[in-house]
């Protein structure tokens, strides 16, 4: 096995000098009614030239395509720069920095993570990372719940990711406390504020938002986190397109106590759905109610700058259970991929970026209502998403067949609620190419002229 | 204290080198400013605080910062309870793959058949590691898939009229077991350890009542020891209608050898990133696959994978099924973490059934190795036989004032990533090693001649080890400032969240 060094000659002197007589003696302690006789029902190991072969071939049988697919997994160019760091085994295969003086590479990146992530949140402080947008949603719920004692209301907007409303539900189930009530949207495909007005009362926990929500529409954020406000509930956002908040009012700006994202935008490829990055920040009071790694700024015994974990006492390795989340593992490297990136695109390219992508799906929305008679179904400002209505027909398999995925299909993934039966979600990034843009076009204006 | 010079000097953060005007990454090639057609309430003034850097010095930031950092390909890295592997060049490779690194997650699935199969696959290689009936990819960590375990747990006790309130973790548990119980609403109830370092049956047979949901048990144990007692603890946990949950963080030690199932698991998660070779990161991503007994596989997360069976449907198809209805529901968004999974795929497929059994005969021969050279020198908490790591602690070096903290310091100075220190907490002063199968006996030599140095040096000059470490870019850091005035940002003034509020910590930390 070439992963191994071990020869027969050093494994002889190996258990000579253990004093064991055979490898298979290490094993004594296993009962021997326990003990697996059979070998592994595993294929034989390959040499890496197979192994290769047998990777490319199955990669083939998937199908690269154009796509406008969005809906919290976005396709944005990665600089090769990123590919390079993230390269490097030195980050790649390190552990978490339990031993600062060799590890300051991983923690000054994270120190660095934290800060961009506060500016973009416009909140004081961001962890050093959570497992994916959703799960982030989750903790932000019970960390709501931490904060309101004894609140237990959930709200909940329907212009949540469906996702990562479904693992909320999964973390609450058995916490003891939090039911979730849905808040309904308007017809500009914003929260309905009159509504969640109405819904308020003294036992609200959180009010949770996208921003931009599903349907790529912009929320009043503001508006909803005053409406929190006035009921001292916890007023969270949840980004699943962390691009946005380049261009967008930051969630603090907008009154928010806990902001959260999915930060795949920023440096990461789809990778069908992962590894992304959880983004997890709040204000200055609560954090010490925050889940997850933080690293802090501090000086050697020298006098030299450096950086550490830090606040660990909320953490399960120290609190065990009563740590304030389970999560110790989280998306390191992948927070690294984001932190180059913001580094790259910084200040000016960030902006433009995120400007390209708006104009874009501007450009799109309207050749769709202009040349395919698709109009948008909400009225809402959005930034590189919209939701059209469906042509009937097989029109989108024949996109497919032409190489590219038009969008997601709202029918397939709401199907308990009926208004969105026959509604896609188009999204539309730099990678976008013209060609793909037009063949779009035409698939959908092809079928209105049928 | 002299100002000592080390290597290799610090970077100053990025936020510190910005220029102005220059950019490294920018949609159009002239970077010319490019305004949103959006209305300006809705717009935030700037990103203030951003750097402007060219794509050279965002490079030379980031490179240089990586040689600050001890690694697993860089130096021996022996942190107990996390298996630091070599992780295969060609695994990263293999995700980078366009096919699996460029498919969207609602793609639709008969473009993305290779990446079904894929997932399909591992399933069933874990399944049959694991000596259990079905398995989830969707959980990104240990502590996401023990989560979803007590989940399945909780619903399971549901289905049978009570969820109950206990779940029973041995002391010598990972931090995350008490933590994922508690999350779901169960008070975790500590097992002791006897005087081998185990637990016992009759142990466990006393905390047994109709309130257990489950007993939570790490196999082999956080001190490397098989729990030579647990298919009679299994099958008393079984008569009392709770089930077993067991955490397979330590399945190096057993692959080929013994399988959970067979001792009585139900449940048990595994950790990609630490038995399957998948990078640690300097965190993550990792990967928490969870493994069920046959009957519980409808409470896993959806959805689940599932092959079209009539020949109407395009026959032999594969798809996921979303029609879950006892599932425990959704841990994350889409599937887990794709991208790992390919990489332990791909370790998998170079392994083989034998390959897999070989690393962990090695793994363990290799911690059996570094216990005969150090026993004698360093106290050996319990004697019982070792699995794939091993437990001392810093008694013997007590004596002349030198604690667990400052061997660890001093390992670094040799080059050597410290082991996992203070950990089992069932160990005063723990010093957990575990090599793993990939170090070569020439490095596990040179470890032992390195512990075996810091031993003769606490006797001879332990004031060298309360100075360690002297070669590292830093000397010790004080993380008890760290935590009484929290500066998590760069440049933002005063961050004082402590809980006693004075008037020193309004003033900013920064620019020490």
């Amino acid at each position: 096995m070439r992963y191994i060094p071990h020869s027969t000659s050093d494994v002889e002197r190996m258990l000579e000098t253990t004093g064991v007589a055979s490898v298979a003696d290490l094993f004594a302690s296993i009962p021997e009614s326990l003990r697996e006789t059979a070998g592994l029902a595993l294929p034989d190991g390959l040499g890496e030239q197979e192994v290769v072969a047998r990777l490319e071939a199955l990669a083939r049988r998937n199908r690269v395509l154009g796509t406008f697919q969005g809906a919290g997994s976005y396709n944005h160019f990665v600089p090769s720069v990123v590919h390079q760091v993230l390269s490097r085994s030195e980050l790649a295969t390190a552990y978490t920095p339990y031993q600062p003086e060799v590890s300051q590479g991983t923690l000054q990146i994270c120190f660095e993570f934290q800060t961009y992530i506060s500016i973009l949140m416009g909140l004081d402080v961001a962890n050093a990372s959570m497992y994916d947008g959703a799960s982030a949603l989750a903790e932000a719920v019970l960390m709501s719940l931490r904060i309101g004692r004894k609140r237990s209301r959930i709200l909940i907007s329907d212009g949540v990711h469906p996702e990562y409303a479904a693992v909320v539900e999964t973390y609450l189930d058995g916490f003891g406390r939090g039911v979730i009530e849905r808040i309904p949207l308007g017809p500009d495909g914003r929260t309905d504020l009159g509504k969640l007005e109405k819904m308020m009362d003294g036992d609200v926990a959180c009010v949770c938002l996208g921003y931009p929500n599903f349907f790529g529409v912009i929320e009043d954020l503001a508006a909803a986190s005053a409406i929190a406000a006035k009921h001292k509930a916890i007023a969270v956002s949840a980004t699943s397109e962390m691009l946005a908040l380049a261009l967008l009012k930051s969630p603090g700006d907008c009154g928010v106590d806990i902001a959260v994202a999915e930060g795949q935008s920023l440096g990461l490829p789809m990778s069908y759905g992962g590894p992304g990055v959880g983004l997890f920040a709040t204000k200055r009071e609560h954090v010490r109610q925050m889940p997850g790694r933080l690293v802090g700024e501090t000086v050697d015994d020298e006098g030299r700058r450096g950086y550490v974990l830090t606040l660990a006492t909320r953490e399960q390795h120290i609190r065990r259970e009563k740590a304030t989340s389970n999560i110790c593992t989280n998306q390191g490297l992948a927070a690294v991929a984001a932190t180059v990136f913001l580094g790259l695109a910084g200040r000016r390219g960030l902006r433009a970026l995120a400007a390209v992508n708006a104009n874009r799906a501007e450009e799109v929305a309207s050749r769709l209502e202009s040349e395919a008679g698709l109009r948008r179904v909400f009225s809402g400002p959005v930034f590189n998403e919209f939701v059209v209505d469906e042509p009937g027909g097989d029109w989108f398999a024949d996109a497919v067949e032409h190489g590219v995925v038009p969008g997601v299909r709202l029918g397939e993934m709401f199907p308990d609620r009926p208004e969105m039966a026959g509604r896609l979600l188009v999204t539309v990034t730099e990678c976008n190419t013209t060609d793909q843009i037009d063949t779009l076009v035409r698939s959908l204006a092809a079928r209105r002229a049928a | 204290m002299s100002l000592t010079e080390r290597k290799p000097e610090l970077e100053a953060p990025i936020f510190e080198k910005s220029g102005v005007g220059r950019v490294g990454y920018h949609p159009s090639a002239a970077a010319d400013a490019c305004e949103p057609r959006l209305d300006a309430s809705l717009l935030r003034d700037d990103l203030d605080g951003f750097p402007e850097l060219s794509e050279p010095e965002v490079l030379r930031h980031y490179t240089r910062l990586s040689s600050l950092n001890f690694s697993a390909v860089t130096n021996f890295y022996p942190l107990g309870s996390c298996t630091m592997k070599y992780n295969p060049i060609v695994n990263d490779r293999m995700a980078s793959l366009p096919g699996f690194c460029g498919i969207h997650p609602y793609a639709p699935t008969e473009t993305v058949q290779g990446a079904l199969e894929l997932i399909r696959d591992l399933e069933h290689w874990l399944a049959e590691i694991s000596g259990l009936g079905a398995v989830s990819l969707q959980p990104a960590a240990g502590a996401q898939g023990e989560l979803t375990g007590i989940k399945i747990i909780r619903r399971w006790h549901l289905a049978q009229g009570n969820a109950r309130s206990k779940i029973l973790i041995p002391e010598s548990a990972h931090g995350t077991n008490p933590a994922s119980a508690a999350l779901s609403g169960y008070d975790a109830v500590v097992i002791p350890t006897d005087e081998r370092g185990l637990m016992s049956a009759d142990s466990v047979k006393a905390l047994l009542d109709d309130e257990v949901a489950a007993l939570m048990v790490t196999n082999p144990s956080t001190l490397g020891l098989f729990e030579v007692e647990i298919a009679e603890i299994a099958k008393a946990v079984h008569d009392a209608g709770a089930l077993v949950y067991m955490d397979g963080a330590n399945m190096n030690a057993l692959m080929g050898k013994a399988k959970p199932g067979d001792m009585g698991a139900d449940i048990l998660q595994f950790n990609l990133h630490k038995t399957f070779s998948t990078p640690h990161g300097g965190g993550g991503p990792g990967a928490g696959p969870v493994a069920v007994r046959r009957d519980l596989e409808k409470y896993l997360p959806g959805p689940r994978i599932a092959e079209k069976a009539s020949a109407a449907e395009k026959q032999g198809l594969l798809y996921w099924d979303a029609d879950r209805p006892d599932s425990v529901g959704k841990v994350r968004s889409f599937y887990g973490n794709f991208g790992i999974l390919v990489r332990a795929y791909t370790y998998m497929l170079a392994c083989g059934g034998d390959g897999l059994t070989e690393i962990t005969e090695k793994a363990v021969l290799a911690a059996n190795y570094i216990r005969a050279g150090l026993v004698g020198r360093y106290h050996l908490p319990y004697d019982t036989a070792s699995l794939h790591e091993v437990v001392f602690t810093d008694k013997v070096q007590n004596a002349h004032g030198i604690k667990t903290l400052d061997i660890a310091k001093r390992l670094l100075d040799y080059g050597f990533h410290a082991p996992t220190i203070y950990f089992p907490l069932v160990v005063a002063g723990a010093i957990m090693i575990e090599p793993t199968e990939s170090e070569s006996v020439e490095t596990l030599d040179a470890f032992i001649d390195a512990m075996l140095r810091i031993a003769d040096e606490a006797e001879n000059d332990p004031q060298r080890l309360h100075d360690a470490p002297e070669t590292t870019p830093l000397a010790r850091l004080d993380e008890t400032r760290a935590a009484r005035h929290p500066v998590l940002t760069w440049k933002r003034a005063s961050e004082d969240i402590d809980d006693e509020r004075d008037s020193q910590s309004a003033q900013p930390e920064k620019g020490a």
